[in-house]
């Protein structure tokens, strides 16, 4: 694994904290598995639609 | 959001005994309640983080107060419980300050400690019969 990766490093950090929620937030397996797929696609969709948002912008 | 789906426990004997129990080993608090499927995820999951950024060259901070993040990154890290003894007893979480991922590192072993101290919590309500 190519630990240098920001969005590798993002994406794996998004699982482990989706899991971690899904399994504290709900009780039924199936609901925890939508819940942290959710969670998930939100936190790597949202970091990388923020990125883009940033792109234009002089550093 | 909704409110957490699920059923309400009686409360278990012994519920302080049970958070320090989940603190110490994650995921031990929701064995020792019964719920096998969430202990036995905390257990793998959040020591595995704590690992891997450990790993990453992430540092376990000292309890420094007079820098104030340094010292609450401390109590963060602490919230794992065993896995921080261990590391810390195996000379590990020095961290590489320049290392390119040196603040990633970091991230993954407070918000592992973190959120430990939220499943502790979790069993705290699961104990007392809140959840």
């Amino acid at each position: 694994m190519d630990t240098t990766s920001h969005l590798g490093l993002l994406v794996l950090f998004s699982a482990f904290v989706s899991i971690a929620f899904a399994v504290l937030m709900r009780d039924d397996v199936k609901e925890q598995v939508t819940f942290g797929a959710k969670l998930f696609g939100t936190f790597v969709g949202s970091a990388v639609l923020l990125g883009w948002l940033l792109y234009p912008l002089p550093l | 959001m909704p409110a957490a789906s699920g059923r309400r426990s009686e409360p278990a004997p012994y519920p302080y005994l049970i958070v320090a129990a989940a603190w110490a080993v994650p995921g031990a608090g929701h064995l020792w309640l019964g719920r096998y499927q969430k202990g036995l995820t905390l257990l793998v999951v959040l020591p595995l983080m704590f690992a891997f950024g450990l790993w990453i060259q992430g540092r376990i901070f000292p309890f420094q107060f007079d820098e104030l993040l340094v010292g609450l990154a401390a109590i963060a890290d602490v919230g794992i419980g065993l896995p921080y003894f261990v590391a810390k007893i195996a000379g590990l979480g020095a961290g590489q300050v320049i290392a390119i991922t040196y603040e990633y590192g970091n991230t993954y072993v407070i918000v592992a400690g973190l959120l430990n101290m939220l499943a502790a919590l979790d069993a705290f309500d699961i104990a007392v019969g809140r959840k």
